[in-house]
């Protein structure tokens, strides 16, 4: 079996948003809606206070509750573990935007640009009406990862079968592969880091992990 | 362990789902239950007609407002595809036959216009087969709110009670408003209204209780700002004014007047619920990362 999974080392993250730079390069996504985001937060109390930069986004959980509530079968999770949103499907209900804990879903109901009224031209030549007033979110950049397989590609190891921001992540801080694959990178990350998950309580199974400190040798 | 964090990541405040989702637990909540009452009011020979139509309008009304609330009205039949384990499908697909055979009993009660089947024994078998369907759509409504993981006020499974005996209690007050319009409401009504609102002050308390354990601190005090005046407007002032309604059987304003109470502090519960208190639960993450020495940095 596959099961993609990003790794995010909150050691190496230094909060520079290339990340979410490059997602929205990749997906032509509206102002105001950013499917990979890097939180910045304050951590403990003065005088022990710390910055932490935290990727998040979609966690592409294996026991989605977007999923559960979906009334349309629009969100399905595929056997490679992304989750995905059939978007001729969706009617906008917003369930799953409710039921996600990560706040990862977004719905906008117009066209909205970046600058001013009019659209820029790659705002122009990029417009895609079907995501109008529905629910998206991060893919995991599907696409892509799916064209690298067919050509023989390993995501996670060839940028051109590798999601957007992780290629693009200058401080090598993300990590994308496939858990079910031992000799994978984010295999080889998890079994020499320590890590944990977002609201792991919840029982979503989430396929984003967080590296916080080494593995003692 | 966990630590909630502060800055971006903190709690806020959703708006995927605004007032015309509230409006859809309000209308459908003290639909279901007028749909109850009257039916249980039609078997101890009070008319259908009237609390029937008013219950199927608020059912109406509120799925009316989802539909002008979702981003792809057109697609709308599609909200029937996933009945396996969407609640919002098997609300969407009780609420069919909840108006197709409330309606009938409706039409089969007006006084108006004379038709065939016209009678009691049909009128009551369609307004109990709509009440019990209705209650399926109520139950629907409250696990709704439950799947919500985002939102910790809602996804509290003390919730549900909440909305269930809420609708049942809006249900109560609008059949003593529209009985005390031309008669007395029936004799079981205004013990059961006492009951029912009983009930709700204690799952309301109840759900605030347990929201404090995990609900993020705007929530909370979202719902305490308005638990006092829920207390007195839509609890004691009812329970009194129903007391008066048993001693003084000749007044049936006084169970109008707490009827009003009722529904309408249920309305403000609801809405409450579904505006002021839907925070998200924020991010939290029970490590931060060890930097420069290798040091073990545990919150």
């Amino acid at each position: 079996m596959t099961r993609y999974v990003m790794v995010a080392d909150l050691r190496r993250c230094i909060g520079c948003q290339t990340c979410t730079a490059a997602c929205k390069q990749a997906n032509a996504t509206p102002p105001g809606v950013q499917w990979r985001r890097v939180l910045d937060m304050e951590v403990g109390e003065y005088p022990d206070v710390r910055r932490v930069f935290v990727p998040t986004g979609c966690q592409h959980c294996a026991d989605p509750p977007c999923e559960w509530v979906c009334p349309t079968t629009a969100t399905r999770r595929r056997p490679d573990g992304v989750v995905q949103i059939v978007y001729d499907l969706c009617i906008g209900c917003s369930a799953c935007a409710v039921a996600c804990p990560y706040e990862a879903r977004y719905k906008v109901e117009k066209r909205e640009f970046a600058f001013g009224d009019q659209p820029t031209a790659d705002e122009e030549m990029r417009a895609n009406d079907s995501l109008i007033g529905v629910a998206t979110k991060c893919t995991f950049c599907a696409d892509i990862v799916d064209a690298g397989v067919a050509r023989g590609l390993t995501p996670g190891e060839d940028p051109e079968a590798t999601p957007a921001c992780v290629n693009l992540c200058i401080s090598g801080a993300l990590a994308f592969g496939d858990i079910d694959d031992p000799q994978s990178r984010v295999s080889e990350l998890l079994r020499n880091n320590k890590h944990f998950r977002m609201h792991e309580e919840l029982g979503t199974n989430p396929g984003f992990y967080y590296l916080w400190d080494q593995e003692p040798s | 362990m966990t630590t909630t964090l502060t800055g971006s990541g903190a709690p806020r405040l959703q708006h995927n789902w605004d007032s015309r989702a509230a409006c859809n637990f309000i209308g459908g909540g003290s639909g279901t239950g007028l749909l109850l009452a009257a039916a249980v009011a039609f078997a101890s020979g009070s008319p259908y007609f009237l609390a029937g139509t008013l219950a199927l309008a608020l059912i109406a009304f509120g799925l009316s407002m989802v539909w002008l609330e979702i981003g792809r009205p057109l697609r709308a039949l599609n909200v029937f595809f996933h009945p396996q384990t969407s609640w919002m499908s098997r609300e969407a697909l009780l609420a069919l036959p909840v108006l197709a055979l409330g309606t009938l009993a409706v039409v089969l009660d007006q006084p108006f216009v004379s038709l065939p089947f016209q009678g009691h024994l049909p009128v009551a078998v369609l307004a109990s087969a709509t009440a019990i369907l209705g209650l399926g759509f109520l139950y629907c409504q409250a696990r709704i709110l439950y799947a919500s993981k985002g939102v910790p006020a809602w996804s509290e499974p003390a919730l549900q009670p909440v909305i269930i005996i809420t609708g049942l209690a809006e249900g109560l007050g609008l059949l003593l408003m529209l009985t005390a319009l031309d008669a007395q409401p029936p004799v079981w009504a205004v013990p059961a209204a006492i009951v029912a609102l009983l009930a709700r002050a204690g799952a309301w308390d109840h759900y605030r209780e347990r929201l404090k354990r995990r609900a993020p601190a705007p929530a909370i005090a979202a719902l305490n700002r308005i638990s006092v005046p829920v207390h007195l407007l839509g609890h004691a002032l009812p329970a009194v004014l129903l007391v008066c309604a048993l001693l003084v059987p000749s007044a049936p304003a006084l169970a109008a007047v707490a009827g009003l109470a009722l529904a309408a502090v249920g309305a403000w519960i609801k809405f409450a619920v579904v505006t002021s208190a839907a925070f998200t639960q924020g991010f939290s993450i029970p490590f931060v990362p060890t930097r420069g020495l290798s040091h073990s940095a545990t919150l």
